[in-house]
């Protein structure tokens, strides 16, 4: 049974090296690609029905324990990302296909991209399973570095430009990273989460804040949160739509997990944390206020993206059950709506030919279908219920009240501001790009209707994205509840090390 | 565990330098950086690892005097990792001198479109991303 959560690692990896060997048959390539995250999809789906049944599973990669082995371990919100980490890359997969095979036919491949991507998919699974802080980092890199291929292919001088910044700043935070395991090595001579839960409580109280700072810096600035978010905005948006789309969808969702996971499992709080608190509303306010001043479809998507990693840093930030399941809950929504969003901004671009949502206008009246797909997950992402977005931020809220602090409340009231602040920056795109006039188009540039004539598939991606956003707020019940039983696990650090270390073992 | 003060000394001076040539404008300066700032990490993990002892190898020293043998494969994996970014980051110097001429990091978008715009009109000018309808 513990051979199921290798698969997510080994199958991608495997079908990355398949499809570079392919490279010149592009139908074999794009079939490949597309059964192996259809079936690390169901896998997941099988690895959360076992794991929320008999609790976390364990894999000892060649039989060697902790800490000298690599121990690769499943429980409930590993499975629950893994899930909906899976359908992500499957949706993405499938729009940048049908984008491709919409505007050159069937016969061309695209020699780089498919091996690329599911390497980058490995990455991801590894980073949710790993149960130790430098296979963390291996897995981390195994996903940036794909995510610097991805970002700089096609090279023109304004992505090259732009995207310097990217890898700059990845790189500066995968050094501190390990200055970080150095340290945590130094202190505890163990890098594995289960040992060092035990060991990182004997060390003396400071050197204990400044590794749980260190790591808070190192998974921020992979997370984008304020102040370390300022690389985000510059180099996402020009990538080509699938990629933001998977790169906003996940990576930054990665690295908040990575800030869970190693600030309960390792890092233990018995009560709400001030700092990461005020961190929170700073992000969720200084990412809305960017949001509003744009005009850039994409930018605007990218800094509201940063504005929402500040209602996951708030349940965090609680660290008490409710805090942590809208944790949870937001972040299963975020992945989905955020990439759906891009998506969506892609097909929108591709029909108006301008990112520019002043240049904009008219999009309902010419293409309602796409009306209606942006809408749905535009008030999801604002809050609006029935959706996803109202569910996890209801019990994020519920989560602020409980801890019953003058700080909780002003974060709480924070939050709500902020959604507010983002239905005004969904209207703003509303207002400016699907009502009013189409704009007159200079004769210079080509006739964008005519040429997107064949956006339908891509449509049909776009819509299941959004209808498995809307799966999420109608299994809200079962989910929430799956998601609590996580947080419980969470914040119990005992469940976790007796599964990794199998006994009481010190 | 004993702490080895010349290690501590060359580790301040090489993660200091790393950092300072790392926020400079020049591509080459950058990738100088990044590399003296990964062989501190490297070294760094070495120093973690406690004071050299025997070799860890099966049957040849005596059990407890062996260095520790988990630093040691980290940094071997932490090495090869950082020499592969540090190629592409060379390669990404050398396209960007191809394509722009130079290699020096540009400015924030944001400090670009405040200094075209010294009043309060920042909207009024979009910062365009790039071509919409691209192919990956």
């Amino acid at each position: 049974m513990s051979v199921l959560v290798a698969v997510p690692v080994l199958l991608p990896l495997l079908a990355a090296g398949l499809a570079l060997v392919l490279s010149q048959v592009g139908q074999a390539q794009r079939v490949i690609a597309v059964a192996v995250l259809a079936a690390v999809m169901v896998d997941a789906a099988v690895l959360l029905a076992v794991v929320d049944d008999t609790g976390a599973l364990v894999l000892r990669l060649g039989g060697y324990g902790p800490p000298f082995g690599i121990t690769l371990v499943a429980d409930r919100l590993s499975a629950l990302l893994l899930l909906v980490s899976s359908v992500i890359t499957l949706a993405v997969l499938a729009y940048s296909i049908s984008q491709r095979v919409t505007d050159y036919g069937r016969a061309p491949s695209s020699t780089s991209f498919h091996p690329i991507y599911l390497v980058m998919c490995a990455g991801v699974a590894l980073a949710y399973l790993t149960a130790d802080l430098f296979n963390l980092f291996v897995s981390f890199e195994i996903m940036l570095a794909a995510s610097y291929v991805l970002i700089t292919r096609g090279t023109t001088a304004k992505r090259v430009q732009a995207n310097m910044t990217y890898v700059i700043v990845s790189l500066t935070s995968s050094l501190l990273f390990i200055t970080l395991i150095a340290l945590v090595y130094a202190a505890t001579g163990t890098v594995n989460f289960a040992e060092l839960e035990g060991r990182v409580a004997d060390i003396a109280p400071g050197a204990q804040l400044g590794l749980a700072l260190l790591a808070l810096v190192v998974f921020g600035i992979k997370s984008a949160i304020v102040p370390l978010h300022f690389w985000l905005p510059d180099s996402y948006p020009t990538a080509p739509a699938p990629v933001t789309a998977v790169f906003a969808g996940l990576l930054t969702k990665v690295g908040i997990y990575a800030v869970i996971r190693t600030q309960t499992v390792v890092f233990t709080h018995a009560d709400t944390w001030n700092l990461l608190l005020f961190v929170a509303l700073v992000t969720m306010i200084i990412g809305v206020l960017g949001a509003l001043a744009q005009v850039d479809i994409n930018r605007l998507l990218s800094f509201l993206l940063v504005s929402h990693i500040g209602f996951m840093l708030f349940g965090l930030a609680l660290f008490s059950p409710l805090g942590l399941t809208g944790v949870i809950l937001y972040i299963l929504h975020h992945i989905t709506v955020q990439t759906a969003l891009f998506l969506i901004a892609g097909l929108i671009t591709r029909h108006t030919a301008t990112v520019s949502i002043r240049d904009m206008g008219g999009v309902a009246g010419q293409r309602p279908w796409l009306a209606v797909v942006f809408a749905v997950p535009a008030l999801s992402l604002a809050g609006i219920p029935p959706l996803s977005g109202f569910i996890a931020k209801i019990t994020l809220l519920q989560g602020g009240v409980e801890a019953d602090s003058v700080t909780a409340y002003a974060v709480a009231f924070g939050a709500i501001a902020t959604s507010l602040l983002t239905l005004y920056a969904m209207a703003r795109i509303w207002v400016m790009a699907f009502w009013g006039e189409p704009p007159e188009r200079a004769p210079d540039k080509p006739d964008a209707v005519e040429t997107a004539g064949s956006a339908r598939p891509m449509l049909l991606v776009c819509a299941s994205l959004v209808a498995f956003g809307l799966v999420i707020a109608a299994a809200a019940g079962p989910l929430s509840e799956v998601a609590g039983r996580a947080a419980v696990n969470l914040l119990d650090g005992g469940v976790y090390r007796s599964a990794v270390l199998g006994g009481d073992v010190r | 565990m004993t702490i080895n003060l010349t290690l501590i000394v060359l580790l301040a001076v090489v993660y200091s330098t790393g950092f300072y040539l790392l926020m400079q404008r020049s591509l080459m300066r950058i990738v100088l950086g990044v590399v003296l700032l990964g062989h501190g990490a490297n070294l760094f993990l070495q120093a973690a690892g406690g004071p050299p002892g025997e070799p860890p190898k099966a049957g040849g020293s005596v059990l407890g005097a062996l260095s520790d043998p988990l630093p040691q494969a980290m940094a071997l994996t932490a090495i090869v990792i950082t020499f592969a970014v540090t190629t592409f980051l060379l390669a990404l110097a050398y396209r960007s001198h191809a394509l722009l001429g130079h290699d020096e990091v540009s400015d924030d978008v944001e400090d670009q479109r405040i200094r075209q715009h010294p009043e309060a009109e920042q909207e009024s000018q979009a910062v365009v991303s790039d071509e919409p309808g691209e192919h990956v």
